[in-house]
């Protein structure tokens, strides 16, 4: 695997400098039942396709950020800070991007 | 030793001799040379035993690509002798063969063995008994080889760098194809970078008497700006990225655009004896003439199927090199070239081929004949005698880069060759490797293959785009004039006995490839396995055509639909020590550790830390602090601030328990949870004042918190700055009873209990030093940790073992830890460990308002019961039971022993263990099954020394 991404902060690098922090799933806003705390919890969609997901700039800034990258060719669409990051396609209701 | 006339291109240098062994032997050679062509200029034909059958093996392709010229170099193996530079002393040995090169008893494999090593052979026939395998193995081992280890090693005392370069266009292959892309390229305005695997760039036209072009366009790159990497080998392409390695420096090429111009690799042809030294590809002989001014052979005959071998005799005929015979499968075309071989003294044998070459261990004679399609020799035959019979069976396109891109292979009948197609974006080929041959055709290539690229990155103008099409059309015109070329059969040969090679580096013959495709193997794919041709050191170079040649005439399947085995890195060999980079073993030392090795400290590893176990005596440095005063270095721990008007806030919502009504100046000690409510770190929380904390964390844990928090901080975008101490503060722990009596007399800070009560964190200069004092009970004893910048641990710390508190290790620190219950997160806790299971319950406050991380999970854990308890133990009979034993309970395992140590203090064996919950009541009998010992134990569940906290609060 290797490609390119883009840091907020510090630019295009290539991604062995980023850390991973897998894809972006919306925390409940409020107390789920256990079945879908289980979900949210312990289950990843693991799509093949565009996921939004979660970067930090390991080796860099340090700064978490969010992009959308195609798993199948590892397309990177965006990366942004949260504040700045485009609305989640699915209108998963959530504070925030959760883990 | 005798050399051809000096001529403009060579690579020697005459004036400068070199001295070097072989198998003991002194041997000379030049400057320049090679080490298998010095061995050549010597008279040396032999280079090798064969991997099998211990054939003698001599010079094939003359550019270290195949295991024929392996030999040893000062004791390491697998150097290939025609790629590897000659240097004055050199000590080279043969492989697999004993007792010598030129006898060798293992060849008996070739005479009477033949009939007995089919496919498979090993596999079938060493299976059983399996207890010999060992045995078998080692003789095996022994008998197939490709040379040997030494037993002892040196230590690698080099390192590899990596190197990340970023450019618009990269080119692999720095022939004519590759340079004119590159040139092209780089005029348009791109960023260019060529690669080349020789010691100078010019690929093929270095050997075919077009040097200078090669310089004149290796210079003008470099004036338009190219970065010519050569001497180095791309071995591979990975999503965009070529890893290039070069000597010590291992390349990370990324670009917008790259162009494989990695030429084509010369074939060999199959008959009976065609792996006798002396039978080697006209290209291979080319270069020994052109390159080192060696004359190939007395007499020379060619054989062809091709133009380019035509080429390569009429080019071995202008360096005096005496060609006798060229025979040519085609029985027409390239009449001018057939004219001036003529007029330069060789016989044109036109529809005829190599049907049998002997001699004894070296090639004598020839044969020539005329073969049917099934390439049985008709008609009448020719015997030449000659020492070098120089073959040409076309070629296959080095397309290896091209096809790990993404590039299909496809069989292109009239170009009798597998040419990639359908190219991925962004990607393109140039020259011989996607069929444009011959030197004009492969310049245009480049030249359009760099315009292309440079021009789709958005470089150049309207007439460049002009000019690129004119070239297209150019090179239309020239590929479609192309001459006829005919394939080989798959095994030409006069019907008599011998054996015919697809596979010089692996023994394998057509019979073999015949073999398992009767058993069954008869896709390319399980052939391969199966026979391990293309396997070996060449990786399919020279047998990969010739082995799906020899299952198509087989299988009556045509070549296009067998295809070619899948593409893999790496393309060129590459040493494990150049992947694997410099060796990188990080050690972290705090700012005392100096200190500490000056104090007699045993000094362990801890993570990546170095710390100091002890100095000497832990059970004393033990009893000192709970006796006296005692000094511990924590540096290690991680530290944190958290600042901001939502810091508060920010910590209530990682923390299970409420930060935000601590007061500013006092202590809390709080455990993290991850969202599953398992317990990930551990540490105390200082409120310096209204928007400012000071957070420690476990010194293992420090990383993952600061990203912990940086990760939460980023999703919440709360208005926290996250600033870590770690490496900026040095921090130790006085304890002891006397501690407050040693700190007053350093510090004009009032230390009375009044003035500074357990868990308040106070500023104050000790012994000159700006600390940050926090009243904590990380020993059990009254104690202060003293946090202070990195330059004045030193001082601070000398001073306070002048005052008289004794240095203590990490092993005195869990002695006293452990007799108050204090957990190690990660030692007494595991990924499935939760608050409740850990006796911390106390830490969780299901009751704040606040939502935070964890809280779902920790509610739910909170109505079951969970599936283990951690409890203190005593052996009453005294054993340390060793961490990690079994808690077991009428022959069931229940739990397990997490520490364990002796308490000097209490005179006691003491630990703590994760028990069913059964078993977690005071005062509950338990049994500790510990490598055999059976070891009786009695829980409690309350700290085993200050169960009440007053000695920590005093």
């Amino acid at each position: 695997m290797s490609f390119l991404l883009t840091c907020p902060n510090c630019g295009t690098r290539e991604v062995t400098d980023f850390g991973f922090g897998g894809e972006a799933t919306p925390r409940p806003t409020a107390k789920p039942p256990r079945r879908e705390l289980n979900r949210y919890l312990y289950f990843r969609r693991n799509v093949a396709g565009p996921q939004r997901e979660w970067w930090v700039h390991r080796s860099g800034c340090r700064q978490w950020f969010l992009a959308e990258r195609d798993t199948r060719s590892n397309e990177v669409m965006w990366t942004a800070l949260p504040p700045d990051a485009p609305a989640p396609a699915a209108a998963g209701a959530g504070a925030g991007e959760g883990r | 030793m005798s050399r051809l006339p000096e001529r403009p291109g060579q690579r020697i240098d005459r004036s400068r001799p070199l001295s070097f062994s072989f198998d003991g032997k002194p041997r000379q050679g030049l400057a320049g040379d090679t080490i298998a062509s010095a061995l050549y200029a010597g008279g040396q034909r032999v280079f090798s035993r064969s991997f099998k059958y211990h054939r003698k093996r001599g010079e094939i392709c003359g550019c270290g690509q195949c295991a024929n010229s392996l030999v040893t170099v000062d004791g390491a193996p697998g150097v290939r002798a025609c790629g590897e530079p000659l240097v004055e002393g050199m000590r080279v040995e043969h492989q697999n063969a004993w007792p010598s090169l030129g006898f060798d008893v293992m060849a008996a494999t070739d005479r009477f063995g033949g009939p007995f090593t089919p496919p498979g052979f090993y596999y079938k026939t060493f299976i059983r008994p399996r207890r010999l395998w060992p045995l078998y193995e080692k003789v095996l081992r022994r008998a197939a080889g490709l040379g040997r280890l030494p037993k002892r090693q040196e230590e690698r005392t080099w390192e590899t760098e990596y190197r990340r370069r970023h450019c618009d266009v990269a080119v692999l292959g720095g022939g004519g194809a590759g340079l004119s892309a590159a040139l092209r390229a780089a005029e348009l305005g791109a960023d260019v970078v060529l690669v080349d695997d020789d010691v100078e760039p010019g690929g093929a036209l270095l050997v075919e008497g077009e040097h200078e072009r090669a310089r004149d366009l290796a210079a003008r790159c470099a004036e338009a700006g190219v970065e010519i990497i050569f001497g180095g080998s791309a071995l591979g392409y990975f999503d965009g990225l070529v890893a290039v390695w070069q000597g010590d420096t291992l390349h990370q090429v990324r670009a917008a655009r790259h162009v494989a111009a990695t030429g084509s690799i010369e074939q060999p042809l199959v008959f009976p004896g065609n792996d006798l030294p002396g039978v080697m590809l006209s290209g291979g002989a080319l270069r020994l003439a052109a390159l080192y001014g060696i004359a190939p052979g007395e007499s020379v005959v060619v054989a062809t199927c091709e133009r380019r071998g035509l080429e390569n005799a009429l080019r071995l005929q202008a360096l005096g090199v005496s060609v006798s015979a060229v025979a040519d499968l085609r029985t027409g075309g390239d009449e001018d070239l057939c004219e001036q071989l003529r007029a330069g003294g060789a016989e044109l044998l036109r529809g005829m081929t190599a049907v049998r070459a002997s001699g004894r261990g070296r090639l004598a004679e020839v044969t020539i004949a005329a073969v049917a399609a099934d390439g049985r020799a008709v008609g009448s035959s020719r015997t030449l005698a000659c020492d070098c019979l120089a073959v040409c069976g076309g070629a296959a396109p080095a397309s290896s880069l091209l096809l790990q891109a993404g590039a299909r292979a496809a069989y292109d009948q009239a170009a009798n060759r597998f040419l990639p197609g359908s190219l991925p974006a962004g990607v393109s080929g140039a020259g011989a490797v996607v069929g444009h041959e011959g030197p004009a055709p492969s310049l245009l290539s480049g030249s359009l293959a760099g315009a292309d690229s440079a021009l789709a990155l958005g470089f150049g103008g309207p007439e460049d785009r002009a000019r690129a099409e004119q070239e297209r059309d150019r090179l239309d015109a020239a590929l479609a004039a192309a001459r006829p070329r005919q394939a080989p059969p798959a095994l030409a040969t006069d019907g008599g006995k011998g054996k015919a090679f697809v596979d010089l580096d692996e023994d394998i013959t057509v019979k073999d490839v015949v073999y398992a495709a009767a058993e069954g193997y008869d896709s390319i794919e399980l052939s391969k396995r199966y026979t391990t041709a293309t396997m070996g050191p060449s990786q399919g170079r020279f047998s990969q055509l010739a082995a799906v040649r020899a299952l198509a005439e087989d299988t009556g399947l045509s070549m296009g639909e067998l295809g070619l085995t899948t593409a893999r890195p790496p393309w060129a060999p590459v040493l494990l020590g150049a992947l694997a980079g410099r060796p990188f073993e990080p050690a972290k030392r705090s700012a005392l550790h100096g200190r500490h090795r000056e104090l007699g400290a045993t000094v362990e590893w801890a993570g990546e830390w170095r710390r100091a176990y002890d100095y000497g005596d832990p059970a004393a440095e033990a009893l000192t602090v709970q006796e006296d005063a005692g000094l511990i270095d924590v540096s290690t721990l991680g530290k944190l601030i958290v600042r901001g008007p939502e810091a508060e806030e920010f910590l209530d919502r990682l923390y299970p328990n409420r930060m935000s009504s601590l007061k500013p100046g006092r202590i809390r000690y709080g455990i993290l949870t991850s969202e599953a409510g398992r317990i990930t770190d551990d540490g105390t929380v200082c409120r310096l004042d209204e928007e400012t904390f000071y957070v420690t964390t476990t010194s293992s844990g420090a990383a993952a918190v600061e990203n912990w928090f940086s990760w939460w901080r980023a999703d919440w975008q709360a208005e926290v700055a996250l600033t870590d101490v770690t490496q900026g503060l040095a921090a130790m722990n006085l304890a002891g009873p006397r501690s407050r009596e040693i700190l007053s007399e350093l510090t004009e800070l009032d230390c009375s209990n009044e003035a500074f009560p357990y868990l308040d964190g106070q500023h104050a200069v000790v012994a000159g030093v700006p600390c940050l004092l926090l009243r904590i009970g990380f020993t059990g004893e009254l104690g202060y940790e003293l946090h202070c910048p990195l330059a004045n641990a030193r001082a601070l710390w000398d001073t306070i073992v002048a005052a008289g508190a004794r240095p203590f290790g990490l092993e005195p620190q869990r002695i006293l830890r452990l007799q108050k219950h204090h957990i190690l997160v990660g030692q007494d806790t595991d990924s499935e460990s939760t608050p409740y299971g850990a006796n911390l319950a106390w830490a969780v406050k299901l009751d704040k308002d606040q939502d935070f991380i964890g809280r779902w999970a920790l509610e739910a854990q909170a109505e079951a019961e969970p599936p283990h308890q951690l409890v203190g133990f005593s052996c009453p009979g005294g054993e340390v039971p060793t961490e990690g034993a079994a808690i077991v309970r009428d022959g069931v395992v229940t739990g397990q022993v997490t520490s364990s140590r002796r308490s000097p203090k209490l005179g006691q064996s003491i630990g703590l263990a994760m028990v069913a919950p059964g078993e977690a009541a005071d005062g509950t009998a338990i049994e500790i099954s510990d490598e055999g010992r059976r070891i009786l134990a009695t829980v409690t569940t309350a700290p085993f020394y200050d169960p009440e906290g007053e000695v920590v609060r005093s």
